[in-house]
């Protein structure tokens, strides 16, 4: 069951295969099943490992990219309140506008205070949002789809910071979602009609004769073509021809009177063009398969740097070829990703448990793994704002960097004691609400580690060997002995106490932090 | 206020630091420059003046728009207590600052009036930035991206960014490592301030949390984690690999933790208010003292959206004044003694000043500029620009006079010595906060 490690010699990394070519059949086992699980999911248990690997590659990469067959809890509109932040009637405008004009304060003050309670309200739905949205993420048997509702989430970064609407957030995660394994030139002409993303980088206001540039910069740079594929002129008359986009309500509306109909020249592209040419151009561009080639893998993969020079050309090559991947399909994200779940370069020994885990990632990878009980899913939002990744809350619109970035001498306690909460309900944070002391049934996790390697029983070192690999993937000596030491200093039995004690000890290990 | 025994990582810099530079052990980055000098200094114990890594910037944040006209109150003018009959601050009551420009300080500001004497503050005037924003989250985050768009990194962020990395505001770069100490954050968040694209703060609301809480399941879980945390890099990794950039943040983690917690554990030298910004300048004041090289603290006080009732010389407004006074007050006496008040440098800043006129709440609502303090003996002692005109209004809105951008470039040029216009993204005039040297 359990491969021997590799050795423990320093050599040079081999660098992974510069092709799509794909991993050999027989290659496909619990080690490439848990990386797999990790990385197009959020990790699993030693079962789901365990039958993943026993489906063999192309069935079980099917099973997570191809989901729609999998019976999943449907995202009901009346989740939220759609009208909290609703604009005031023409009948309340008129009458604070009154208001103002004779000067009644206590009028105004009325109005003031109902703005006042209804921001109140939203921010406790946001809140709200969050949190049914990182339960989905722990609860979802399509994990694929959340985390590709995540990696658009970044991708397309919006935050409820500046727009102050929950709904909007709520029907835009929604949308990312219904979306998240389809097409992404279908994306990018959603995301241009999309009042959270309207608000967000303010083209609710730009019009003709006074186009808002800041939407046209961000779909070129950030969302699609990348820095040096486009000029300065592209921008300006992109955001021309995105003028008149706005939404009412909760909905989009392109307003005729405010668009720029005059002829522009974009990436090449001319003529009278309107959003939707310009998305066009954009996906007419070699480029943009590229760039979103080179996303998908510094999300799955690794992460390379956005700039090619400073990328290996084994990997260049690679991301190249999923570019051309993405170009045959038109734009449709799963054959992509079969393609790149399926291929010896993602199994590559330089490739496999060298991400950091996000703090989303080590989260739910926590409770989907070691079936922790969720306790307040509060503290768990808490922590991943202490962390780094506050979600629905982006610190701009470039999203989160990732990598490094997310580890510093303060996120690395944080990542530490939350697991430590997760596992024994002992609070990250100091505060105390609703700690709820539910115990974390280790015995649940022994059980299955047994059944899926029977001769453990009754043989400690086997037991830490196969948590080591099963949690981090690797069985380094100097742990093995500690843990080992551990348990023999008590009983040398391992109960359920035991193997708590046991997985506090290994989630603080900094191996941990990779998946 | 912790069991000494728990600095077992204490125990192993002592007496392990000679042989650190042979040890195959993962060292921590900071540790590797100080092992000799900072971090055991004695109480007291400073650097060699005039070196600017002995200068520290002590950022106070007043959360939900301090109320400047309370604050640093213009008796000598009647059209303040024409717009605020019920809240307005007595002539007689008011702590004179100038009696040419009849400014006085909020009558419970006791403290802070005794520093101004001292010649230990400077007020200045009427701080904002153009186009104010009046929403708390959007002018928060102008004041902490110093961006009037409020995007972007923080600016002490950037600033880290740019010392240990080069980078200006807005760059962006894959860099291996942060070395050096992080700025430090007392508080339950990180502020955005301290947000760098690469560096990021150290925040704690205390101390004792600041460690790795799974310890507290068992005593016999100690020992086995800091042997797992400090065993040291894998000799199959590769140095440049994350396996091994972790193995070194978490020993990192673990040494500053034992640092800073030894640190606060060392009684203060004056008696500070038992409040929450009492105790948290209590604890910077600590860390100094430990001769920790950071080099940005940032502590706060909530509780100033005073929409209603904030009342006048008591009250509301009049308790956070006290607090904030009385804080900074003790931070100084206990700097002095410690013989470190001329390394630290302190600025408090609100999000926006408040409406000239009172509502009809006996309160105030969000408004745009307002004063900004500045203390240490290394300030231009006095005050600093005219008080913004209450005739002269935009929409019932004091106009600001000088932007809080040409403060933050002072203090970065003249206090930090870091360059301005690379952080800031732009040219600002430094504003002339600091005493001729």
């Amino acid at each position: 069951m359990i491969q021997a490690s590799p050795s423990q010699a320093a050599e040079p990394p081999a660098l992974p295969p510069a092709t799509l070519e794909t991993l050999p059949k027989h290659q496909f086992g619990f080690d490439q099943a848990r990386h797999l699980l990790w990385r197009a999911g959020f990790g699993g248990t030693p079962e789901q490992i365990q039958l993943l690997a026993s489906w063999g590659l192309d069935k079980a990469v099917d099973y997570l990219v191809d989901p729609s067959d999998i019976p999943v809890e449907e995202v009901r509109e009346d989740l939220f309140a759609s009208d909290i932040m609703e604009p005031l009637s023409d009948l309340e405008r008129r009458r604070y506008r009154a208001a103002q004009a004779r000067g009644d304060e206590e009028e105004i003050a009325r109005f003031r205070a109902m703005r006042q309670r209804r921001q109140r309200d939203d921010r406790q739905q946001i809140r709200r949002v969050q949190l049914w949205w990182l339960e989905r993420m722990i609860e979802t048997p399509r994990p694929l789809e959340e985390k590709m509702t995540l990696f658009w989430h970044g991708h397309f970064a919006t935050s409820y910071r500046k727009i102050e609407d929950s709904w909007h957030m709520f029907r835009q995660n929604q949308m990312f979602r219904s979306k998240a394994l389809g097409n992404f030139g279908e994306l990018l002409f959603a995301i241009i009609r999309d009042p959270a993303m309207i608000v967000y980088l303010d083209n609710q206001t730009s019009r003709v004769g006074a186009p808002n540039e800041n939407l046209a910069r961000e779909l070129m740079e950030l969302f699609s073509l990348g820095e040096g594929n486009y000029t300065e002129q592209d921008i300006k008359e992109g955001a021309r021809a995105l003028t008149g986009y706005t939404y009412e309500d909760d909905a989009f509306v392109f307003q005729d009177n405010n668009h720029d109909k005059g002829s522009k020249s974009i990436l090449g592209a001319r003529g009278q063009m309107d959003g939707d040419d310009f998305v066009t151009a954009i996906l007419q561009k070699r480029e943009c398969s590229r760039f979103m080639a080179r996303k998908l893998y510094r999300f799955f993969v690794g992460d390379v740097p956005m700039d090619p020079e400073r990328t290996s050309r084994e990997q260049n090559r690679f991301i190249d070829q999923l570019a051309g991947v993405m170009l045959r399909s038109r734009y449709e994200i799963a054959p992509v990703l079969k393609s790149l779940f399926r291929s010896a370069h993602f199994y590559h020994e330089s490739i496999v448990g060298q991400q950091i885990k996000s703090p989303v990632q080590l989260v739910v990878g926590a409770a989907r793994s070691l079936l922790t009980p969720t306790r307040d899913l509060n503290v768990l939002v808490d922590a991943l704002d202490l962390m780094g990744q506050n979600i629905l809350f982006p610190p701009s619109v470039k999203g989160w960097d990732g990598g490094r970035s997310w580890i510093n001498t303060s996120t690395m306690f944080v990542r530490q004691n939350i697991l430590s909460y997760m596992l024994t309900g002992r609070m990250p944070v100091g505060t105390d609400r609703n700690a709820r002391e539910e115990r974390y049934d280790g015995e649940a996790l022994l059980a299955s580690l047994l059944a899926a390697d029977p001769a453990a029983k009754g043989d400690p070192k086997r037991v830490v060997e196969y948590l080591l690999r099963f949690t981090t993937g690797r069985s380094p000596t100097g742990a093995r002995d500690e843990l080992e030491a551990f348990v023999a200093s008590h009983g040398g039995r391992v109960s359920g106490d035991i193997l708590t004690a046991l997985l506090l000890l290994i989630t603080a290990m900094p191996e941990y932090q990779l998946c | 206020m912790t069991d000494n025994k728990a600095y077992t990582r204490r125990t192993f810099l002592t007496s392990s630091s000679l042989t650190l530079a042979s040890a195959s052990v993962a060292v921590p980055a900071f540790l590797q420059r100080s092992a000799f000098g900072m971090p055991m200094a004695a109480p007291g114990m400073r650097s060699i003046p005039g070196v600017p890594e002995d200068h520290v910037l002590v950022v106070v944040q007043l959360s939900g728009g301090n109320d400047g006209l309370n604050m640093v109150v213009p008796f000598g003018n009647d059209l303040y207590y024409k717009a605020r009959p019920g809240i307005g601050i007595p002539a007689p009551q008011a702590l004179t600052i100038s009696e040419r420009d009849g400014l006085g300080l909020h009558p419970q500001m006791g403290g802070i009036k005794g520093l101004f004497d001292d010649g230990l503050c400077t007020v200045v005037q009427g701080i904002g930035y153009p186009n104010p924003n009046r929403s708390h989250f959007m002018s928060m985050d102008i004041w902490h991206t110093a961006d009037t768009d409020g995007t972007g990194d923080g600016w002490l962020g950037r600033y880290f960014d740019n010392q240990c990395c080069g980078f200006g505001k807005g760059e962006s770069g894959t860099v291996e490592e942060v070395s050096g100490q992080p700025g430090i954050a007392v508080g339950r968040n990180a502020p955005l301030a301290m947000q760098g694209r690469q560096s990021k703060p150290i925040a704690f609301e205390s101390p004792d949390l600041f460690r790795w809480t799974g310890e507290d399941v068992h005593e016999s879980l100690k020992q086995p984690y800091d042997a797992l945390v400090s065993r040291g890099e894998d000799k199959a990794l590769e140095p440049n690999s994350n396996a091994s950039f972790l193995m070194r943040t978490a020993l990192d983690a673990q040494v500053s933790s034992d640092l800073i917690r030894s640190a606060v554990d060392r009684a203060p030298r004056s008696r500070y208010p038992r409040t929450q910004l009492g105790q948290q300048l209590a604890m910077v004041s600590a860390m100094i003292a430990a001769g920790l090289d950071t080099r940005v603290y940032y502590v706060s006080l909530g509780g100033f959206d005073t929409h209603a009732g904030q009342g006048g010389p008591q009250g509301a407004h009049g308790n956070l004044m006290r607090t904030l006074s009385d804080a900074v007050k003790a931070f100084y006496d206990d700097l002095k003694r410690q013989e470190n008040a001329e390394r630290v440098l302190t600025m408090t800043f609100s999000e926006f000043g408040r409406r000239v006129g009172q509502n009809a709440s006996g309160g105030t609502d969000h408004g745009t500029a307002a004063p900004l303090l500045l203390f240490g003996p290394m300030v231009r002692a006095g005050i600093l620009g005219n008080h913004p005109s209450l005739k002269n209004l935009d929409q019932g809105d004091l106009k600001y006079q000088i932007d809080f951008r040409t403060v933050y470039a002072s203090i970065l040029e003249n206090w930090l010595k870091a360059d301005s216009e690379a952080i800031l993204g732009k040219r600002f005039k430094p504003a002339q906060v600091f005493a001729a040297t």
